[in-house]
């Protein structure tokens, strides 16, 4: 009984099996940024990259169909061209950046959605805002796995300056140069990740997969390795446990994943170790020293 | 003694208003040398522009080829995310950037020299806390920790006891005139007087403009901190271009 709900779906089917190693591939390269998102309060920009991206992944879309390689590259473009124009404004006329960068991942999104409503049919669209992870090819499933890959490794070069920019940013910027590139190269790995999520759970989800494990983290790790481990470890446990109730229920894959990790985080939010409201309400004898 | 700084007619400010105005002058190799004056005055301004985040207006520092790396800067309001989930031994150990960089590994000797200069600053067993649990005089701790492992030519320090109980700077003050002892220079921004006469050779009196400049006791006198108070703190917003500003050579 228990092995026909847990395991047999991915024993039997073939889908499930290549949906459950791209959700694992996702959750290996994208929760770990989605830790540094949140430690360096972005996880709104991350959520506005998502919809900044779009148009260059449509028109990557529409130029080779559902190529990850092609909507990688078109979204890398856009997203940059997004975050350059809106530090630009603001750095130019002082508007604050988070306000500039809301106007152009809007325009962004809204010349997305057309592009890919004037030329693609409504499947297309529906395709690209939800996703879906139980239509992995070879193809596809090769670039996740090796755009988090990529992730992993490009982590580990920028892992220390992105730490320490993250804590005391001047410090940084008075020892070394490696501030600006580093951040550079964590908003690349941001948009990878974002455009990786495309395939198995759409625009508006892929962030969902990153920033939900951090949030889980948070409240069981008070050093930042703990909370990558356990992110990662919740987001693989949202995957698997979203695929199986989407194959039982009939639930869209990409949003049974992301309730999944909904789930998880109300339980943290209520009995988490580190700052879970059961532990502030009961917390204890206060102790002598 | 070398100079180990050279400011020559050196202007730094924000948005064109002169901060510090035509300061001129050397701070030789191995200086303890204390840089006071009244809020506003650009002592801040100056040591950002000292190691380099700000750049002049006019004018040029030389810092006798002193790379980035050869220069600790404790900066006055520092902005460090206290909420970020970092112990006091890895934020520490980040003082050692020069020696391990991108990846150099922590080995024993990097350990061993984390560990001294904790005990350096009186902060044994606080090595796992979260930097967010320190209280201000344990934070400046732990900064002038990270200070020693700079190992650093030139130490920068931007009013380092403001806000911090007689012992811990004294402790602090400890560690100054080690580094002092220890040839490197070392310029620091003060209010105490009392300290500084104690404390400090040298004097740097500054209001906006330099107005004095020398052996302690010369500098702090009745008049010349009188004549400092009187400096106008505010911006002049329609202030003409500084006529200095437009010498004959500058002005092609």
């Amino acid at each position: 009984m228990i092995y026909d709900a847990l395991i047999a779906p991915f024993t039997e089917f073939e889908f499930m099996r290549r949906a459950l190693a791209a959700v694992i591939a996702l959750a290996l390269g994208g929760a770990p940024i989605g830790v540094f998102l949140m430690l360096r309060r972005m996880s709104l920009v991350g959520d506005a990259m998502a919809h900044a991206i779009l148009p260059g992944a449509a028109i990557g879309f529409l130029l080779s169909g559902l190529n990850l390689f092609a909507m990688t590259t078109g979204g890398l473009i856009a997203g940059f061209t997004v975050a350059i124009l809106a530090g630009m404004v603001s750095r130019s006329t002082g508007l604050k950046e988070d306000a500039s960068l809301a106007t152009f991942y809007l325009v962004s999104l809204a010349l997305g959605v057309t592009i890919v409503s004037i030329k693609g049919t409504n499947i297309d669209l529906l395709h690209v805002l939800f996703g879906n992870i139980l239509a992995m090819d070879d193809p596809t499933l090769l670039v996740i796995a090796s755009n988090a890959t990529i992730t992993l490794l490009v982590l580990a070069v920028i892992y220390r300056p992105l730490v320490i920019e993250s804590v005391d940013p001047l410090f940084l910027r008075t020892v070394s140069r490696a501030g600006a590139p580093s951040h550079l190269a964590f908003l690349a790995l941001v948009v990878i990740n974002l455009v990786n999520g495309f395939q198995a759970l759409g625009t508006l989800l892929a962030v969902g997969l990153m920033i939900l494990p951090a949030g889980i983290a948070r409240f069981w790790s008070r050093d930042i390795t703990g909370m990558i481990c356990i992110a990662v470890a919740s987001a693989i446990l949202s995957g698997y446990a979203g695929l199986v109730l989407s194959f039982e229920t009939k639930v869209p894959s990409g949003p049974a994943i992301i309730l999944t990790a909904a789930v998880l985080y109300v339980g943290s939010v209520l009995f988490g170790s580190v700052g879970g409201l059961f532990r502030q309400m009961f917390p204890g004898r206060h102790l002598e020293a | 003694m070398a100079a180990q700084i050279k400011f020559s007619d050196v202007t730094l400010g924000y948005d064109r208003h002169p901060a510090v105005h035509h300061l001129d002058g050397e701070v030789a190799s191995g200086a303890l040398l204390a840089v006071i004056g009244p809020n506003g005055a650009g002592k801040s301004t100056l040591f950002r522009g000292l190691v380099g985040i700000l750049k002049p207006l006019a004018g040029s520092i030389a810092t006798g080829g002193l790379d980035v790396k050869d220069i600790a800067y404790l900066p006055q309001t520092v902005d460090i995310d206290r909420s970020f989930p970092i112990s006091v031994y890895d934020f520490v150990g980040t003082g050692l950037w020069r020696s391990t960089g991108f990846f150099g590994g922590m080995g024993k000797g990097a350990r061993e020299k984390i560990a001294h200069a904790l005990a350096a600053v009186g902060l044994n067993g606080f090595e796992n806390r979260p930097i967010g649990t320190l209280s201000g005089g344990q934070m400046q701790r732990m900064l002038f920790a990270r200070v020693l492992l700079q190992d650093a030519r030139l130490i920068v320090l931007d009013e380092p006891f403001n806000a911090i109980d007689a012992r811990t700077s004294a402790d602090l003050l400890d560690l100054v005139r080690r580094w002092h002892a220890e040839k490197r220079t070392v310029l620091a921004a003060l209010h105490d007087m009392e300290l500084v006469r104690a404390n400090f050779p040298e004097t740097l009196l500054l209001a906006r403009g330099p107005v004095a400049w020398g052996s302690t006791a010369e500098v702090l006198t009745a008049e010349n901190l009188l004549e400092a108070r009187r400096m106008c703190e505010a911006f002049d917003d329609s202030a003409p271009a500084c006529a200095v500003d437009d010498l004959p050579s500058r002005a092609a």
